[in-house]
């Protein structure tokens, strides 16, 4: 592979990005480095690395190499410049913030997203004076309304839990580049199998790497990705990246980095100072995970589309949101965005309403009834009785949690089975 | 050479061959990367020499400085530039006169002058513009993967570990 002209194709990066054999062992399998800390050769090479004059490891809550092959496996996916694997999806989305938002900021997401991130944001973010406007993702202008000029970023998912909806990646990103902010992307439902958001001018791209990245539903973790693709050396704007550091004795970061620079100043200011680590022996899951990401998320992709077309002909259903369904709202967005399929996630509604739905989620055999998505195995959920139920009728509906919304994730088992266990909980009185 | 694309054989052929590099506009500032790239690269073990004129007489990190590329008193097999683009053309036909003439001529991140690559390449000369030669270095050494970047390069075999000590790692042959 020294031949820099052929580029690796996504299955060859998925099992090999990042993970050279080990230099000191040879062990092929990247090693679990179960360690806090890494010695130094002497006191000159610890000032150099703490100086960050010099690549390497210090401290597992900086850097850790079981973790950085994650990083480079999921930035090679995405064709970013690198990658930073923190505890979960959550803290990614908390240190990108921390990179670009001082107190008294504003970001633009769009009001459809996973009810985690809606609330992160609405609630989580206000004690650091970070503030969030809704934008509606059906209506591309009113992210453009909703600029200011305390506006550092634009925060979408390119398919999104759990409704389906897919975001105009590509609109939006001009609205972005115009205002001269970063537009951040959720991939965590597509993964970059489905869809790269880089290719359509996203500049960050944030993952939950416990759904489909991770796949097997056995770890917690989180992806911030740099896109490589953004100018951060306008003065003022982005301090963490653009001003002289007085954590690192004045270094500024985007003209020390180069291309890199965000995913830097995620790991050396924000993961360093806020602390949300990935463990070692996660990633090591994850990173196995990821190494069969394309047969996984075409199954899942190819399952989901056939338990959809099944429940669309199905008496006891009203509808059903899949944007792989022929004359779904979305159908034509996800022919541009997610040619391959759209992925395990979905809803549908019950004419018998909340009441037909707990039936539903007791009776099934094979689906587990929890909150997760991106499992091997099939998974459901009645929003509306469980994550959702604290809500009133009204912002149920809202929040695509209606009483009578069930969510479903397409595991990899047979789908005649998948279908057969539906039926029986359909049927079932 | 495409200027736009370099393959990595051509990088880590450079790397590899070149031993005296003169750095030409590196700051006595230790915030600034030009130090950065000096410190590694002289970790690396390549002699190091630094040029820039509002500094000769003195030193940094045990290099003596030199006020311009002619100064200096030794063969030197690349000159690396840390000055703006425009400020490109003096310093390449400065490295021309120089005999032997170095090997090669990089320009670091952001910098590039495409008639002065001309000139360079003309008189038997290899050029790298808009790279750094401390990331290119921990990209192919497989060291820059420790901070999570897409190194770009895959491979089956072992990466080198550089002389001794922990965490220095080699360029290795083209083959790797």
């Amino acid at each position: 592979m020294a031949d820099a002209e052929r580029v690796p194709g996504f299955a060859t990066l998925a099992i090999h990005a990042g993970a050279k054999p080990d230099p000191t062992t040879g062990a092929r399998i990247t090693p679990i480095y179960q360690t806090a800390s890494f010695v130094f050769d002497d006191v000159d090479h610890a000032a150099s690395l703490f100086g960050l004059q010099a690549f390497g490891n210090i401290y597992t809550r900086i850097g850790n190499p079981t973790c950085a092959v994650l990083e480079e496996r999921v930035a090679a996916l995405e064709g970013g410049t690198a990658g930073l694997a923190v505890a979960s999806g959550h803290a990614a989305q908390v240190v990108v913030m921390h990179a670009l938002m001082t107190p008294g900021d504003e970001f633009v997401a769009s009001k459809k997203l996973y009810g985690g991130s809606i609330n992160q944001f609405n609630h989580s973010y206000k004690n650091f004076g970070w503030n969030v406007v809704w934008a509606d993702p059906d209506d591309i202008a009113s992210f453009e309304k909703a600029m200011t000029p305390k506006t550092k970023a634009i925060f979408i998912e390119s398919i999104a839990n759990p409704g389906g909806v897919i975001t105009d990646i590509e609109a939006v990103s001009k609205i972005a580049r115009k205002a001269g902010v970063p537009l951040i992307v959720d991939n965590t439902l597509a993964t970059p199998y489905l869809c790269k958001p880089f290719d359509y001018g996203a500049n960050i791209v944030v993952h939950s790497l416990t759904k489909f990245l991770g796949g097997h539903g056995n770890s917690i973790g989180g992806m911030i990705v740099d896109g490589g693709n953004f100018n951060w050396t306008r003065k003022g704007q982005y301090p963490m990246l653009s001003e002289p550091r007085p954590e690192y004795s004045g270094i500024v970061l985007a003209e020390t980095f180069g291309n890199f620079a965000f995913a830097i100043a995620c790991r050396v200011l924000g993961l360093r100072d806020l602390g949300p680590a990935l463990s070692p022996f996660n990633a090591f899951l994850i990173i196995n995970g990821i190494e069969t990401l394309p047969l996984r998320m075409q199954r899942h992709s190819d399952n989901a589309l056939a338990v959809s077309e099944w429940l669309s002909k199905r008496p006891e259903v009203l509808w059903v949101s899949y944007p792989g369904l022929a004359g779904d709202k979305y159908n034509a967005l996800a022919k541009k965005y997610v040619p391959k399929g759209c992925g395990a996630v979905f809803t549908f509604g019950l004419k018998g309403g909340h009441e037909a739905g707990v039936k539903l989620v007791s009776n099934v055999k094979l689906f587990s009834h929890l909150a997760n998505i991106g499992d091997t195995r099939s998974l459901i959920i009645h929003p509306a009785s469980t994550t959702h139920k604290q809500l009133s009728d009204a912002q149920k509906v809202q929040a695509g949690a209606g009483p009578d919304v069930v969510r479903l994730s397409i595991g990899l088992e047979d789908k005649d089975d998948i279908i057969a266990d539906l039926e029986e909980g359909l049927t079932a009185a | 050479m495409n200027h736009d694309a370099y393959p990595d054989s051509y990088i880590r052929g450079i790397l590899n061959s070149v031993k005296t590099i003169a750095m030409v506009g590196i700051s006595p500032n230790t915030s600034r990367p030009s130090y950065f790239v000096f410190k590694y690269l002289l970790g690396r073990g390549y002699r190091m020499i630094p040029v820039n004129p509002g500094q000769a007489g003195k030193d940094i990190l045990g290099q003596a400085f030199y006020a311009k590329l002619s100064d200096i008193p030794e063969p030197i097999d690349m000159v690396d530039i840390f000055r703006a683009s425009e400020h490109v053309m003096p310093i390449v036909q400065e490295a021309l006169t120089l005999k032997p003439k170095p090997q090669v001529i990089w320009m670091q991140l952001t910098i590039r002058d495409d008639a002065a690559a001309l000139l360079a390449e003309q008189a038997g000369i290899k050029v790298v513009m808009n790279r750094c030669p401390k990331i290119e270095y921990g990209r192919l050494s497989t060291e820059i993967s420790w901070i999570g970047v897409n190194s770009r390069t895959l491979s089956s075999k072992r990466a080198q570990i550089l002389g001794k000590g922990v965490q220095r790692m080699g360029l290795g042959t083209p083959k790797d």
